[in-house]
């Protein structure tokens, strides 16, 4: 049985007056994949972002590692949507996966040439040693998300968040992200990643957490991506379009 | 001209403005990066009744006593932001809007007063609308000389902080570095910066000198670095030059050549800036088209040839 990284327990966080999130609950397992599912709205961004203390939650209690969010910081790593910062900040990509090693460096203190060799070893896993110095302004969406793995590989991290790694990225950018998060489940690390696209999830995770405002169902892929759990995690309003469930297609109304 | 300039007091008043300009434009560059430039224009003008009201309490015109008054008057202006932006309906521009006009209204007001009392007139409150760094005495420039030079080390100390702080604060925030003390500390120097720049430069072109210098330096660099390194630079040229200008004249405000300097920076970076400088930018675009006009010249006169 492997060992419980996160637990949490009847969770919940809201936006001024609307709740986003009630009566979370679920554990996850170390060497665990998971795709976090669910429509727009649901509160993927605000799980995770509460999780990790960047937003308040209003009940329950989060346990990582069996301790709490504080005392394991430094085993925690996270990539936020790619959105959530401004490219044009004078900077180049080394510089950025650099950021990954500053809780490492210590406060106050300047990063070492041995620093920036890691950071380089990182982007070169990533498939972007040739863009080290290039100015991140000029990257293209997918080599900029290239960039924030490489900067959460660097973190060297037990549990990763990732949100929506795979949104607006090249076919090739997705395959290189996808190898990347199997390696690290393999070498017994933990991933839990937002993911919009329901075509992939059997491909992609062995784990799935269904949400809507609260988990909808929990568990192993096979058990969990099932048609009827897609639809009551999408309202039960949708349009199946063929005989498969990869063909899924949400529907507008609600 | 040359006698002015070595006259031991031009020299300190030149220097501690040049100090100044190099603080404002390091401070310039992280509110320009948490696009908040606008603030500080609030936050000076927000000063200005702190002055005052220091002023009328203590009847001392010293930057010692003065200073404390008009921190504590920018800070309550940026609470008072703050709290509209967070919890009404106004966006945050028009409570930086409001805060300003309301701030700099009292302000004024309270100016009108203190120089009808005894003494009022002589105290020359006035300078610190437009600033008249050759009204400060040795205490004064000893005072934000102090002050500048804690601003420029804080900034210096913690390069690596500020750089994640503003580029990905939530990052940041997930590593272990508290936001919020960021956020604290942010505020604290920007306004240590403001409040020491009144009195040589005023409440209404302080935010100049915060403003300017780091969107000129924008043209000339794609590093962080090299941005807060340039835009201190060119802070310090405007406080340095703006003064010894001002300084020709007697009773010239400091502010308004200050800025001049700066503004005429800026033309020259816009102009000539290696990044994006609207020179470069169109002899690359000119030097461009030639290149793909030759290039169809060359399959135009190829497809013609092997039409023949």
């Amino acid at each position: 049985m492997a060992e419980t990284v996160l637990k949490v327990e009847n969770l919940s966080a809201s936006y001024r007056k609307n709740t986003v999130l009630y009566d979370v609950n679920f554990e996850v397992k170390a060497g665990s994949l998971t795709g976090i599912v669910g429509p727009n709205g649901a509160g993927k961004s605000t799980l995770i972002k509460t999780l990790l203390d960047l937003h308040p939650s209003l009940t329950g209690s989060v346990n990582f590692f069996g301790s709490s969010f504080k005392k394991v910081k430094k085993r925690i790593g996270y990539v936020p949507q790619r959105g959530s910062v401004d490219w044009d900040f004078p900077t180049n990509a080394l510089d950025v996966v650099t950021m990954g090693l500053y809780g490492k460096i210590g406060w106050l203190k300047r990063p070492s040439r041995q620093h920036k060799e890691q950071a380089y070893e990182a982007l070169k896993k990533m498939g972007m040693a040739d863009y080290a110095d290039r100015q991140i302004s000029q990257l293209s969406g997918g080599q900029q998300q290239r960039v924030f793995l490489a900067r959460a590989l660097v973190q060297d991290a037990d549990l990763y968040f990732m949100d929506e790694p795979l949104v607006g990225v090249d076919a090739q950018t997705e395959l290189a992200i996808m190898t990347i998060l199997k390696e690290l489940k393999k070498s017994g690390k933990t991933v839990m990643v937002v993911h919009h696209d329901l075509q992939t999830v059997e491909n992609y995770f062995d784990h799935v957490l269904l949400l809507n405002r609260t988990v909808i169902k929990h568990g192993t892929t096979e058990q969990v991506f099932t048609k009827e759990n897609i639809a009551k995690t999408y309202g039960g309003n949708i349009r199946w379009i063929g005989e498969e469930k990869s063909h899924v297609v949400p529907s507008l109304e609600q | 001209m040359w006698s002015l300039l070595l006259n031991s007091n031009t020299q300190w008043v030149l220097f501690s403005t040049m100090i100044l300009g190099i603080a404002a434009g390091l401070i310039g560059c992280l509110s320009f990066w948490k696009r908040q430039s606008l603030l500080s224009d609030a936050l000076a003008h927000a000063a200005l009744p702190g002055v005052i009201i220091a002023f009328l309490l203590f009847g001392e015109k010293s930057l010692f006593v003065l200073i404390p008054g008009a921190a504590l008057s920018a800070l309550i202006g940026a609470a008072f932001i703050q709290w509209i932006s967070s919890s009404t309906r106004i966006s945050e521009d028009s409570a930086m809007g409001m805060i300003l006009s309301i701030f700099y209204g009292l302000g004024i007001m309270l100016l009108t007063i203190a120089n009808r009392t005894a003494g009022g007139n002589q105290s020359g409150l006035d300078t610190f609308i437009f600033g008249q760094a050759a009204s400060m005495v040795k205490s004064d420039v000893i005072t934000m000389l102090c002050l500048a030079l804690i601003v420029i080390f804080i900034v210096f100390i913690a390069f690596k902080e500020w750089k994640i702080y503003l580029f990905d604060p939530q990052f940041a925030q997930g590593m272990g570095l508290s936001i919020k003390s960021m956020n604290g500390l942010y505020i604290a120097v920007l306004v240590t910066t403001i409040v020491i720049g009144i009195q040589a430069v005023g409440v209404i072109l302080i935010a100049a000198l915060l403003i300017i210098p780091p969107v000129s330096a924008r043209y000339w660099t794609h590093s962080f670095k090299t941005m807060l390194l340039l835009s201190s630079l060119i802070g310090g040229i405007s406080g340095a030059v703006g003064t010894t200008i001002s300084a020709l004249g007697s009773g010239w405000p400091t502010g308004p050549f200050i800025v001049i300097v700066a503004a005429t920076l800026f033309v020259i970076s816009l102009v000539f800036g290696k990044e994006k400088g609207l020179l470069i930018k169109y002899l690359s675009f000119r030097m461009h088209k030639k290149q793909i006009d030759v290039q169809h010249v060359n399959v135009h006169l190829r497809t013609r040839g092997m039409m023949k």
